[in-house]
């Protein structure tokens, strides 16, 4: 079995913070991390190579520094790595991305293809089911669990508001998978050895199976129009006060808004 | 493509198991503003197996017309079914805009659909307008939170139709329901390919459902790091009872394991608006305070003067919840006593 993993390198937003004055993102000494989702699906691939034996490609659109993060997928046992760079993919929406993205993967070849639920610095969730329907695959997305039955078919766990649906499907598909439910392994101190034996290839535009005006900023339909920090509500009052006066101030509060 | 020819404000009304969900009806009331500030018609989309006699419903809640999709393939959700009928009425109806909840359904089929057919998509949209354009004319815009939620960005798709964005349940506010509100209703029978339907349904696992949805509740008193334990939970839940309302959780209280993830507020939980929102020993991170702060009133107590629940709250007690809570519990019963 041949499984195409995709990922992506993000800022950690958890540590991102705006800089009060200029309100902009202060990114220096923000770490680039692999995406939580992203390595949740190189996880599952990694599993299902271990139950039955697989070959896993991981792939990434991004600016050159993304090789560190292929290398450390690569540490953690996957078998390839690609990293989709160039020029014109820049500025690309979630459309474009998942078009670049599938013009890749239809010169590769797989059985399966694992892309985490969402990106930590975009949170779209868009990027996964966008790249089944360009490479005309079913998608199973919010993955909590997948095997290989004896078919050849795949059970899939989907995780909804309610509850599991438990998915069975027939011939290649897309799964988008949740963080939650993949302990991601550690890289092995011989997979870190091996990784920097590894090449991570790095390939341009004309390497892949697409129309370059579909790419990038042309071939986005969505425009950033702007982009501010929060607007910050006034703060009401603070008060240091005794237990008692805080009673006092609360219920007379919830008084006037006739909560009591 | 002419968008001119692209017209109405849609908005699939996502029902699961027979019951159209609440965020169905708020974005409802979101597709009223930007269908009269654009001078056209709201249409509902209700897709499902034994759903027809619900579409009163919808009009009552804002929809002028409501196109039902009534199908055996379409009695649970799955992917491909839904995609091919809410493409082929996109094709064959041309709205301007379509709005989905951001749920686990809309976040699967939206994107699913703007890649058929080839348009722009705006995730978790939490705000909605039609302002002009550098032209005067009216333009589509979509905020939403980035990076975290430390940024907002407001995103425009000017050349492609429809505009397609979701929403996430809990932001938008439904409109009063006015009963014996007159509306269109049709009928839509698309043409399936059931060649393409790779995925098969084996079998559903209810989660085991005892807590009721904070994001319904009119009252929410919110704990954090600082009400420690189950035990500090039991003193939030005996004001929220005396408040008729709910207790809810910040992250740090849910990955810790004392409180369910149902009951997190927060950019990875639930965004919650309740009349009141008393948040306890929680101190404000961006993710948190993406969740809630739209509630109407909010009132936060925390030890750490500097904490920044402080810069959302209206009403700010420094000081120590372990002691408020249960002394406010038993002022508000003699309150309410007589």
């Amino acid at each position: 079995m041949n499984i195409i993993v995709c990922v992506k390198q993000v800022p950690d937003t958890t540590v991102v913070k705006i800089d009060p004055v200029k309100g902009t993102l202060i990114r220096e000494g923000v770490p680039s991390i692999m995406n939580p989702d992203d390595k949740g699906g190189l996880e599952l691939a990694l599993r299902l190579k271990d139950e039955c034996g697989a070959n896993v490609t991981v792939i990434s659109m991004g600016p050159p520094q993304a090789d560190v993060m292929l290398r450390e997928a690569l540490a953690m046992g996957a078998d390839r790595a690609i990293l989709l760079s160039d020029r014109k993919f820049a500025g690309a929406d979630t459309l474009a991305t998942s078009y670049a993205l599938s013009g890749l993967c239809r010169v590769l070849d797989y059985d399966l293809i694992i892309a985490g639920r969402q990106a930590i610095d975009g949170d779209t969730a868009q990027v996964g089911p966008e790249l089944a329907e360009h490479l005309d695959l079913p998608q199973i997305t919010y993955v909590a669990g997948a095997k290989l039955l004896d078919n050849g078919n795949l059970e899939v766990e989907k995780e909804n508001e309610d509850g599991v649906q438990v998915l069975e499907v027939e011939g290649k598909c897309l799964l988008t998978v949740l963080a939650s439910a993949f302990d991601a392994r550690y890289m092995s101190v011989s997979g870190i050895m091996e990784a920097y034996d590894k090449e991570v290839e790095v390939w341009s535009a004309d390497k892949i199976d697409v129309d370059e005006g579909k790419l990038g900023l042309a071939g986005s339909p969505t425009k950033v129009f702007k982009s501010f920090p929060k607007a910050m509500k006034a703060p009401g009052e603070v008060h240091e006060v005794t237990p008692e006066e805080a009673v006092e101030l609360i219920v007379n509060q919830l008084k006037a808004k006739h909560i009591i | 493509m002419d968008k001119k020819d692209y017209k109405n404000v849609f908005v699939f009304a996502e029902q699961r198991e027979g019951v159209i969900q609440s965020v169905a009806f708020e974005l409802l009331g979101k597709a009223r503003d930007l269908a009269d500030a654009l001078g056209e018609k709201v249409v509902a989309m209700l897709l499902g197996c034994g759903i027809k006699d619900q579409a009163q419903t919808l009009i009552e809640q804002g929809a002028d017309e409501v196109i039902v999709v009534d199908a055996p393939e379409l009695k649970d959700f799955l992917s491909e079914q839904y995609s091919q009928a809410v493409g082929q009425i996109i094709l064959d109806r041309k709205p301007a805009i379509v709005l989905y909840g951001a749920t686990t359904i809309g976040r699967d089929l939206a994107p699913r659909i703007a890649s058929r057919l080839k348009t722009g998509l705006t995730a978790d949209c939490t705000k909605l307008d039609i302002e002009p354009d550098k032209d005067g004319e009216p333009e589509f815009r979509m905020t939403r939170p980035a990076f975290g939620g430390n940024l907002m960005a407001t995103i425009i798709c000017p050349n492609n139709r429809p505009q397609m964005s979701t929403v996430r349940p809990g932001v938008m506010q439904k409109m009063q329901r006015q009963p014996g509100r007159q509306g269109v209703i049709t009928e839509f029978a698309p043409k399936f390919d059931a060649s393409k339907f790779k995925v098969k349904l084996v079998k559903t696992i209810k989660a085991d459902k005892q807590i009721a949805d904070i994001a319904e509740a009119k009252v929410l008193v919110s704990g954090g790091r600082g009400v420690h334990d189950k035990e500090g939970f039991d003193k939030l839940q005996a004001l929220a009872d005396v408040l008729g309302g709910q207790v809810a959780s910040s992250r740090a209280m849910v990955d810790n394991g004392v409180m369910p993830h149902e009951c997190q507020v927060g950019q990875t939980g639930k965004t919650v608006r309740p009349a009141l929102y008393m948040a306890c020993g929680i101190s404000g991170a961006i993710q948190h305070l993406a969740g809630m702060e739209e509630s109407d009133f909010i009132i936060a107590i925390n030890k750490d003067k500097f904490a920044p629940i402080f810069s959302v709250a209206d009403l700010g007690i420094v000081g120590d919840l372990h002691k408020i809570v249960p002394m406010l519990t038993e002022r508000i019963k003699k309150e309410l006593e007589a």
